[in-house]
């Protein structure tokens, strides 16, 4: 991106940013569900939602197994969108510093209900800043951030394994900017973002790995 | 297919949809489409970048509308509408901003909105938009520039024609 066309127009962006920003907390119509007769009425929109979303988990059981797991598509997409929300953060990037570290993993272990480990990454010049606990699809998640020397952030989301669900070994995704190496063992989901190259990332995620998978 | 996974661009889609169409009916019908067109195609998606994905697919179907009318490119939309949308004071801005975009060809205003509200990459908008970088740049300087003048009310630039 070129910085000083962007500044030159940073009115014009605000300005557009400013108008149509509503939008993204206006409800959402009904129909966007499923489809559904445009006549609905929207006042019953709630009502109509609630099926939209039992009928939506219900399809995808008719349709053939898929090659991965419905948890196993979302956790890149998920861990990826949860890293650009926090790690961009200068006064609260966590919510339990590293500092109190064995409070944090308690802490954690306790609302995930499994034992947690969390990795030590100094030799590829990350450390911990902490971490917090956030809302995952069906429980809680921990978030374990690290920072290097150049204020470079990492994030590893952690979410417990559900019974019967498809492990996945070590797989590469990108969201936007983010990159994300993803697995699913029989304890835990992982992944670890960072708005690195595929390289970088590779290596501190093969360090986690066999962390944690030893 | 999983609904769910899209279901979180949903309010992404439908603000870019409204910035581009500018009427909220023509912009849910967009988003609509796209959705019914994404959910029918999502096992063509390979687990990668999905907004753009998405974005690709509105595009796609955008252009598509163009082409069968359903959207009138570049005509100015009608007081009465806009001023339903927006009643407030401070009107008089937005109502300028509104009909500015309108203003612009489509193929700027798509490149401008998805970098001002979406903060894509060049390289996010050209994959979008399925356009060389190149094409991206040009578009965007060309869009900003003519918005800019609209918005600040100076009149856009005139082709010069030789009278005799």
């Amino acid at each position: 991106m070129s910085r000083e066309e962007d500044l030159k127009y940073a009115d014009l962006t605000a300005a557009i940013k400013r108008r149509f920003d509503p939008i993204l907390t206006e409800p959402i119509p009904a129909r966007m569900y499923l489809k559904s007769p445009r006549w609905i009425d929207y006042a019953r929109a709630a009502a109509v939602l609630a099926v939209g979303i039992a009928i939506g988990l219900a399809v995808p059981m008719l349709k053939p197994a898929p090659q991965m797991s419905v948890a196993a598509v979302q956790l890149p997409i998920r861990a990826a969108r949860a890293h650009m929300v926090y790690s961009p953060e200068v006064r609260h990037p966590v919510e339990v510093d590293a500092k109190d570290q064995d409070h944090l993993v308690k802490w954690l272990s306790k609302r995930l209900d499994i034992p947690l480990r969390v990795p030590v990454l100094v030799q590829e010049g990350f450390e911990l800043l902490g971490g917090r606990l956030l809302p995952g699809l069906d429980g809680p998640v921990a978030q374990f951030m690290y920072q290097d020397a150049t204020g470079k952030r990492l994030t590893l989301y952690v979410t417990p394994t559900r019974k019967g669900e498809r492990l996945t070994s070590f797989r590469f995704a990108k969201e936007g900017n983010v990159s994300v190496f993803y697995w699913i063992d029989d304890e835990c989901n992982y992944a670890l973002s960072g708005e690195v190259d595929k390289t970088t990332l590779a290596k501190v995620a093969s360090l986690v790995y066999k962390q944690l998978e030893s | 297919m999983d609904y769910q996974l899209i279901v979180p661009y949903i309010p992404n889609l439908r603000r870019y949809a409204r910035a581009l169409v500018g009427d909220r009916d023509g912009a849910d019908d967009l988003v609509q489409d796209t959705l019914e067109r994404a959910v029918r195609k999502f096992h063509l998606w390979r687990p990668g970048d999905l907004r753009a994905w998405l974005f690709s697919i509105m595009h796609n179907v955008f252009v598509n509308q163009l082409k069968g009318r359903k959207i009138s490119p570049s005509v100015e939309i009608d007081e009465e509408t806009i001023a339903a949308h927006v009643p407030t004071v401070d009107s008089v801005d937005v109502l300028d901003l509104e009909r500015a975009l309108v203003r612009l060809a489509p193929e700027q205003r798509e490149v401008v909105l998805l970098v001002a509200l979406e903060d894509m990459s060049y390289a996010d908008v050209s994959k979008a938009l399925g356009i060389p970088i190149g094409t991206v740049m040009s578009r965007l300087s060309r869009g900003r520039e003519r918005l800019r003048r609209l918005v600040e009310g100076e009149p856009a630039r005139t082709e010069l024609r030789i009278v005799q």
